[in-house]
């Protein structure tokens, strides 16, 4: 009796379960449920859109005799009908869960809709899964609406062919994980007070925060645990040794080490830990300057604010391996309650949480070994952010190298021509014949550098002879390319000259080159000697000076020309002279003004 | 009065390089041919450094060695136990002793080269460390006594040095000491504004040295120094060694061909097909 748009079945309406209820017609469209009494004079007619019902809950088949099934309402209240048969009640059922779901399509207004699948209740949650993946996936609803509430599949056949995406649903809500307690292993041990005894609380959940914390403790475990020494007194050297270390009496804990070896290993620094820190700051991004971040934060206080736990005096070095450091302990303690439960064994059983720890740190040091790459990758950063610029090669574009088969051509194709134009081609490309052996070659060089080191230098260095012929050469050679003064150029201006102004020119002159070399030379001043030196030099140039212009004036027209010609140099030789002690005055004094008082 | 450790360079104080050459082989040659040997020229090349010295009390001279095998410092007057320019004589010893042990071959035909190259890049590398000493420094300059022949091998060397050297400004003056003229120092002087010079009386090297050569920059402002008589720059082809004022020049390794070719024989480039209509195209040099 059911097409795709409507159920109809005999049903009861009960106002509860126990009461025999109204028998009738219970009849389901897509919209609203109808309900008939067979008796037309009783008044429970019912006429309910699917808008108002929010869920629905049904008996299980063989656990109650009755077939039941019940509407809740979204107001409170609720609709219960008892079927003649089981499969009556899930015809309904089935209609009724995907009339809801259709509603919430349409509606959206009322979002929670159960539905109901074959003959097992469906928890809230369970309904809940489908009608999210309804509303998150459009197609899924079209095909859902086509389908079930077309009444091709049933809502439990729908949903059966999907357990994947329902698991998928399911899977991103991970269940709650119970995480590490985040204090610490309370150190301070319960004493009575009377007696000397002392009393450790430890828990599985304890030990397995030490085992997380202590990889060496958890090592420890393992290795002298059944073997060595009853759990219980495993626990009792434990005690021991966080009992002296809370006492902070360094001595007294390398006393008791010194003779009990397995107690050796708790108050010792825990070697394991240590090379796992080296690893993580090789981790560490190599660019990351630590060091000058800490210069950055003005507000760092040393030892990151902790009070100063640790004992300041200076330790021997046989102490050093006990020495424990709060700090270490806080960042130890933080890293592992950070990075939550790690291992998902039973605590209670110590041995297997043990074992667990160490099976998890072994996967860790597997997958560092294989981190060849990340290794690689980091060199690769550090290069290329702390290259020096200035030896790299130019990134790009790409250049291709210049390859020059053999650089002498270019010589060639040069020196020819300029050797000819200096005038000895030939000596230039005649090969001297000349043949010498490396070692004698070597001796007659090192020969002549001890010569000079033994006898000094040739004395004269220069004959008075060489030196006239070269000076004529080069006057010569620079002369010719300038000027030709008189017919004859061996013929000297200062000839023609009367010879009382030619002695009076060259006294001037020598005088002159005196004191200018004198005057050059002093300078710079870079002492109260060379000051006063300069000044006297000075004074006696600027009493020359009129004197050459007097001159210049006094001789006849016809040589005045030449005379002002030799004159003019000399002038300017002065001038020169003037202007930088007139320079260096004023650079001094300007200096000597900015220094502060009392500078001498 | 100043404190004598403040930079007080005037215009005319002088950074001297001098690079002195110590090819044993071309020394020898010079003790078969003439009467001018490696002591003799060492007394006069001492001479002229101090008195460089004695010039200008902030002068500063720096000798450099051009060996057959090697080059390195020998001198260098800023240095406190370095007062006279005697105490290179020590070091010039141990460098000709390095030099040699670096010798593979027992003897060599001619007189062959010495490194020019590397004791110019010396200078220059000197140099720049001197301008990056701060804003006063004494003003720079190379003088090179050379009298090896030049080696076709350095060519691209000793011309990168040479154009450094213009671009740095550093004159660098050169002193041809050998029988035969250099057409390296020759460019080197030419190109840097320097002055190149080939004594005519070898036994007068102190006077043209001090003549010629001791002239700060500054002065020779106001000087009259030998002139260069002219250089033919003009090129010769790569491939037949004429003499060309027209050719094509590889635009990748500046060769020079009298005709165009396909590939460029020095590098290798391959060359495209000059455009007939427009000569130009092709990189022409003058
Ligand atoms: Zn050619
Ligand atoms: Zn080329």
């Amino acid at each position: 009796m059911a097409d795709g748009g409507k159920v109809v079945k005999r049903a009861k309406y009960k106002s509860s379960v126990k009461v025999p209820g109204v028998p009738g017609v219970l009849k389901m469209t897509r919209e609203r449920f109808y309900f008939m009494p067979n008796d037309p004079t009783l008044t429970t007619k019912l006429n309910v859109e699917f808008k108002l019902i929010k869920g629905h809950k049904f008996s299980k088949e063989g656990s109650s005799k009755q077939a039941l099934l019940n509407l809740t309402q979204d107001q409170g209240g609720n609709y219960l009908f008892e079927f003649d048969s089981f499969p009556d009640r899930d015809q309904c059922r089935d209609f009724v869960a995907s009339a809801i779901a259709a509603c919430g399509e349409v509606g959206k207004a009322t979002s929670e809709k159960p539905a109901v699948p074959h003959d097992e209740q469906l928890s809230a949650t369970e309904m809940g899964r489908r009608i999210k993946l309804l509303q998150e996936n459009s197609e899924l609803q079209k095909l859902h609406r086509q389908l079930v509430i077309g009444g091709t599949l049933s809502e439990a056949e729908f949903w059966a062919a999907r357990k994947k995406l329902l698991e998928q649903t399911e899977n991103k809500k991970p269940k709650q994980r119970v995480a590490l307690k985040n204090d610490m292993w309370s150190v301070k041990p319960l004493s009575d007070g009377q007696t000397n005894r002392v009393t450790f609380n430890l828990t599985p959940e304890v030990i397995h925060q030490i085992f997380a914390e202590k990889p060496a403790v958890r090592q420890a475990y393992l290795n002298f645990v059944p073997g060595k020494m009853s759990e219980k007194e495993f626990w009792t050297k434990y005690s021991r040794a966080e009992y002296l270390h809370s006492t902070k009496n360094i001595v007294a804990a390398f006393a008791e080490a010194s003779e009990d070896e397995e107690l050796a290993v708790f108050l010792k620094q825990d070697a394991m830990l240590a090379s796992e820190a080296r690893k993580k700051i090789r981790r560490v991004d190599p660019t990351l300057d630590m060091e000058a971040d800490e210069g950055d934060d003005y507000m760092h206080l040393p030892d990151h604010g902790l009070p100063q736990v640790e004992t300041k005096e200076i330790l021997e070095p046989q102490y050093e391996p006990f020495k424990r450091s709060f700090s270490q302990y806080l960042n130890q303690h933080a890293a592992v309650v950070l990075r939550g439960r790690v291992i998902d064994v039973e605590l209670g059983d110590t041995r297997s949480v043990a074992e667990a720890f160490t099976r998890t740190n072994q996967a860790e040091l597997a997958n560092d070994v294989s981190d060849e790459n990340a290794y690689r990758e980091r060199i690769n950063k550090v290069t290329r952010v702390a290259e020096i610029e200035d030896l790299q090669g130019p990134r790009d574009p790409p250049v291709a190298l210049l390859s020059i088969k053999d650089p002498r051509d270019y010589f060639d194709s040069q020196q020819a021509n300029a050797m000819k134009a200096l005038g000895d081609a030939e000596t230039g490309i005649r090969q001297l014949k000349f043949s010498v052996s490396k070692e004698e070659a070597f001796c007659s060089l090192k020969d002549s550098i001890s010569e000079i080191n033994s006898q000094g230098l040739i004395e004269p260095i220069i004959s008075p002879e060489v030196a006239l012929k070269v000076f004529n050469g080069l006057s010569q050679n620079i002369s010719s390319t300038k000027y030709h003064l008189g017919k004859n150029p061996h013929e000297s201006v200062l000839d023609q000259l009367p010879s009382a102004t030619k002695n009076e020119l060259l006294l001037h002159w020598t005088s002159i080159q005196e004191l200018l070399k004198h005057f050059w030379s002093s300078y710079p001043i870079t002492t109260k000697y060379f000051y006063t030196k300069v000044t006297r030099l000075k004074d006696a140039m600027s009493q020359i000076y009129p004197k050459l212009q007097e001159m210049k004036e006094s001789v006849q027209s016809d040589m005045r020309h030449q005379v002002s010609l030799l004159v003019q140099p000399m002038l300017q030789a002065l001038d020169a002279a003037f202007a930088h002690y007139d320079a260096d005055v004023q650079k001094r004094s300007a200096k000597s003004g900015e220094r502060p008082n009392g500078f001498v | 009065m100043t404190p004598v450790s403040s930079k007080l360079y005037a215009d005319d104080v002088s950074l001297l390089m001098v690079l002195i050459d110590t090819n044993p082989y071309f020394w020898s040659s010079m003790n078969n041919n003439t009467s001018f040997t490696f002591s003799k020229f060492l007394s006069h090349v001492l001479a002229f450094l101090n008195s460089i010295l004695l010039l200008n009390q902030m002068n500063q001279v720096v000798v450099i060695a051009s060996g057959y095998n090697s080059c390195d410092y020998v001198f260098d007057s800023s240095t406190s136990s370095m007062q006279r320019a005697e105490c290179l004589l020590e070091k010039l010893e141990d460098f000709v002793d390095k030099d040699e042990s670096l010798s593979r071959e027992e003897s060599v035909d001619g007189v062959g080269f010495s490194l020019l190259s590397g004791s110019l890049s010396m200078a220059l590398c000197y140099i720049q460390r001197v301008f990056r000493s701060g804003p006063l420094h004494p003003q720079p300059r190379i003088l090179c006594l050379h009298g090896s022949p030049d080696g076709p091998g350095q060519y691209v060397a000793v011309m990168n040095s040479i154009f450094s050297a213009q671009r740095s400004m550093v004159p660098i003056d050169s002193c041809a000491i050998g029988s035969q003229h250099s057409a390296f120092l020759q460019q080197a002087s030419y190109i840097t504004g320097g002055v190149y010079l080939k004594p005519q009386v070898s036994d007068g090297l102190f006077q043209y040295l001090s003549t010629v050569f001791a002239t700060d920059l500054h002065s020779r402002g106001f000087l009259q120094l030998p002139r260069p008589v002219g250089v033919d720059f003009r090129a010769s082809c790569f491939c037949h060694k004429n003499t060309i004022d027209m050719g094509y020049i590889c635009s990748v390794c500046l060769s020079i061909f009298c005709k165009h070719h396909k590939k460029c024989s020095t590098c290798g480039s391959n060359f495209g097909e000059a455009r007939k209509q427009d000569p130009s195209a092709s990189d022409q040099r003058r």
